[in-house]
């Protein structure tokens, strides 16, 4: 497999400009004669249905939900980032740029983060035009926050709902388009395969999730916005449908995975209470912003934390990191969270916990200000544990909550099979090793809105198509082959269910391939997940028909998927023997702790090609190169 | 906690559906009531029957895609959540608790507690937008929004377009919905070119979709999981009276 990454030439800031300029452009009179497949309907493929629609493509979107508003987008609380300096505090394209390099431990591609840096602007403008509710100071401007990974506050919010209103602002776009006719959407189908002609991503099978037909829809194009793989971990902060199918079969028929490792543990979540638990609930990392996130000194303290004097705290990341305090990475607050709860100093009933704490911020600026930056979460936070945190710190621990890795693509957003895009989370692209805050919403609605409308364009004006229909033999062949597995599945007839599968994944992946990875572990896992999927095939019990809503069917597939996928995210965890954002292995730090990269032999992009299941994948590798950022050993001292 | 539950069940939209009883042992109180009703789903996998069908997805209630009459309250007892937030500590042990979907004409029932709530979906397509071009618009400061306007159109857009108005309501009203988009787009500078419109295309929408008119029964706001106010619909009964006189 080569890998071209199509990186245009000139200095980076000229790069994005030039490239437009050089794409080949489809006539507006022959844009209806083309059809486009955007799966999801998140903000990276409701944006991109409703930019494509109103070009006049021929767009056919579809979603696994009722609705394209249930997309899991929805539950991104704390914001998104954009450099329009209006705090006048030093921010710009440069900075923006350089903080999401450094933040991902260079391990990023620099031409796209530069071009989403330089996009995100006209994100900001195209949301507030549709009507997103931004929080506003009192003059009426825009108001911005700060957020983890940078001393700029450059961060746009709607109260801790802002994933949810860029959500509906796309949805909004969408639906004048469906409305217009130019995007027909189809609810409640999940996609289950790509079907290749001569090569070309042509077209989809999916199952109607009401009647349990399997479709197969054509088009010129497809382009994947699924979303992440995080659900691999079973307890995330995904949601309980999110899923890796729609890129796992992808990855299956030829497009390169990259970086699978490169998973983000986001340090601000509600602590695990049983093994009853489905989901864990994620606290905004703005609430760093006016929370102190302490341990008590001595260890094994059982005091209640208002019985803990202020000499006997310790401010663990105001201590470890003067310069940044509480507003350190992820990856560098959730690692030193465990370390904490590791050495004996967590808190709370399961002693894994620290407290997040805003008692100094309620006197310093009253609760109403609190209640109104963050009422939501506080509110969520006392649903779920019965704990007020107006009066006590909350408790909190790290759980899987992002994934950097996904499908390897261009600078157009093309994988390795020609015709088939991957945008949003579902892609590698633009966070490199770690994601800071608020830079996913920025990164979808980017791919979106402003960058899918002129590849697509360019991709589709100097391609030649040759005509297909659904009854063609690629189409049949596939559709036959999903039908077979799906058959496989119901007639297997076991004894344990999908969901006890799962979180038996799940604990492997957390207990191995989680926060702290080491090579001994990382075998443990690529020994114990063949293990679990050679029982899986053998002993599952689905029930139901095929034919009908049977909810269970469809988890099976996906967790058939993540059986495999979660093999591959270990393999490729144990290749890279190095330390890197949230890829921390335990052989590799500094002295004082923090990641150790080892640039001479692992900057370069791991993007596995796939072989078959159970054997070994072909490793290709895209160098990096840094020419603006130079790399360094991050410091947030 | 051990429960005993009474669940709608139906096999589709044509079959007439009924109550099932169940029950459940060892819940913890700190369990969801989706979790409960996980709970109970393995047990039902492992005997070899089929688990109660239900929407869900984000189990943190901002999808709006769970949604449960329980006990005959939409979502369930408590004020401003949504099903996947309803706790099992709020239950006594031992008591019978009953689960049914949303009724509403224009919600039909898909199985069990699953409803199809496109109608939704259909009337913001109607009209339920801003106008507003990709790439085609104006710097995000260069039309100020006061702040009160911001804050009350963000309480309004707060909706997670759950339906929980909709199955609360004795008339199968979707006004809480309308009022919710259409109170948050008039409040915004931005929107108030289209708003005469879109008022008239979406109200026009929702008749067709079946839904029933408002009677001030205050149910939807009662009931409604981000505790949305019906002063919106008094603004949606403005607008529409403004659209239609001038």
């Amino acid at each position: 497999m080569k890998l071209d990454s199509k990186i245009p030439a000139g200095p980076i800031e000229k790069k994005w400009d030039s490239h437009r300029f050089n794409m080949k452009l489809v006539n507006p009179a022959n844009k209806r004669k083309y059809s486009i497949i955007v799966i999801g309907t998140g903000l990276a493929g409701a944006s991109a249905a409703a930019s494509l629609g109103e070009l006049g493509y021929n767009v056919l979107t579809f979603s696994y939900h009722e609705s394209p508003r249930r997309a899991h987008s929805i539950a991104a609380q704390g914001g998104i980032n954009a450099p329009k300096n209006y705090a006048n505090d030093g921010d710009s394209i440069w900075r923006l740029f350089y903080d999401t390099v450094k933040g991902g431990d260079y391990r990023a591609r620099e031409a796209n983060v530069y071009r989403l840096a330089q996009v995100s602007g006209s994100i900001i403008d195209q949301c507030v035009a549709q009507g997103v509710p931004f929080a506003r100071d009192y003059a009426g401007y825009l108001d911005n926050r700060s957020f983890g990974g940078a001393q700029v506050s450059r961060t746009f919010y709607a109260r801790g709902q802002t994933g949810q209103q860029l959500l509906l602002g796309a949805y909004s776009a969408l639906s004048r388009q469906i409305n217009a006719g130019t995007v027909k959407f189809f609810p409640r189908r999940e996609m289950l395969e790509v079907v290749l002609v001569d090569g070309q991503a042509r077209g989809v099978v999916c199952r109607d999730l009401v009647t349990g037909k399997i479709e197969t829809y054509a088009a010129n194009a497809v382009v994947l916005a699924t979303g992440g793989y995080a659900n691999t971990f079973y307890l995330s902060t995904m949601a309980k449908a999110s899923n890796a199918t729609a890129i796992w079969r992808a990855y299956k028929k030829g497009a390169a995975f990259a970086n699978p490792c490169f998973t983000q543990i986001h340090p601000t979540c509600i602590p695990q209470g049983g093994d009853y638990q489905s989901k864990l609930t994620l606290m905004s990392e703005s609430l760093r912003n006016d929370g102190r996130i302490w341990v008590p000194k001595k260890k094994g303290d059982t005091r209640r934390a208002d019985q803990i004097p202020e000499e006997e705290r310790d401010y663990y990341l105001e201590r470890l990191y003067p310069s940044f305090g509480n507003l350190v990475p992820r990856d560098v607050a959730s690692r030193r969270a465990k370390e904490m709860c590791d050495k004996g100093y967590g808190v709370g009933p399961t002693s894994l916990a620290v407290y997040l704490d805003f008692a100094e911020s309620i006197k310093r600026l009253g609760r109403h200000v609190i209640e109104e930056r963050y009422g939501n979460l506080f509110d969520m936070y006392h649903e779920i544990t019965a704990e007020d945190p107006y009066k006590g710190p909350m408790r909190i621990y790290p759980a899987v909550h992002y994934t950097m890795g996904g499908l390897w693509v261009d600078y157009n957003l093309m994988s390795t099979i020609p015709g088939l895009f991957v945008l949003g989370e579902a892609n590698f692209s633009d966070h490199g090793a770690n994601r800071l805050g608020a830079s996913a919403l920025m990164q979808g609605l980017a791919d979106g809105y402003f960058v899918i409308p002129y590849t697509m364009g360019d991709y589709l004006a100097s391609t030649k198509f040759k005509p297909v229909k659904v009854d063609d033999a690629p189409f049949i062949e596939a559709q036959g082959g999903i039908e077979g597995l799906i058959k496989k599945l119901m007639s297997i007839n076991g004894k344990k269910t999908v969901e006890e599968f799962h979180r038996e994944l799940g604990k492997i992946m957390w207990d191995n391939v989680g926060m702290g990875r080491n090579r001994a572990g990382l075998e443990k896992a690529l020994k114990e997940i063949p293990r679990l999927r050679a029982e899986f095939w053998q002993n599952v019990k689905l029930v139901g028909v095929s034919n009908d809503m049977n909810a269970e069917l469809e988890r099976a597939g996906r967790v058939a998927d993540f059986l495999e996928l979660g093999e591959l995210l270990a393999f490729d965890a144990l290749h890279r023997e190095e330390s890197c954002g949230g890829h921390f292995r335990e052989e590799h730090h500094t002295e004082e702790g923090e990641a150790q990269r080892n640039d001479k032999k692992f900057s370069y992009v791991a993007a596995w090609e796939f072989t078959g299941v159970g054997k070994k994948p072909i490793l290709n590798k895209e160098p990096l190169k840094f020419e603006y950022v130079k790399p360094s050993q991050r410091s947030y001292k | 906690m051990d429960f005993k539950l009474k669940i709608w069940r139906q096999k589709n939209r044509d079959d007439r559906g009924r109550f099932v009883d169940y029950e459940v042992k060892n819940v913890s109180p700190d369990a969801s009531f989706l979790e409960m009703l996980d709970i109970l789903n393995v047990d039902l996998v492992k005997r070899g029957e089929e688990p109660v069908a239900f929407d869900h997805d984000c189990r943190e209630g901002i999808c709006g895609s769970c949604g449960l009459v329980v006990n005959g309250r939409s979502h369930g007892p408590g004020r401003g959540i949504a099903t996947c937030e309803l706790r099992m500590r709020g239950f006594k042990g031992g008591e019978t608790i009953v689960a049914e979907p949303w009724r509403a004409k224009s919600f039909p029932i898909l199985k069990d507690l699953i409803v199809d709530r496109t109608a939704l979906d259909r009337i913001i397509a109607a009209g339920g937008y801003i106008s507003s071009k990709t790439g085609a618009v104006p710097e995000a400061n260069s039309i100020q929004v006061p702040k009160p306007a911001a804050e009350e159109a963000m309480d309004a857009a707060s909706c997670i377009g759950c339906g929980a108005c909709v199955a609360a309501c004795p008339n199968s009203s979707a006004m809480l919905f309308v009022a919710a988009k259409v109170s948050h787009l008039a409040l915004l500078p931005q929107g108030k070119v289209e708003r005469k419109e879109r008022v008239l295309k979406m109200i026009e929408q929702m008749d067709k979709e079946g839904f029933g008119n408002c009677s001030n029964n205050y149910a939807c706001e009662a009931e409604c999981p981000k505790k949305i106010s019906v002063t919106h619909i008094a603004r949606l009964n403005r607008e529409f009276i403004l659209a239609e006189i001038s």
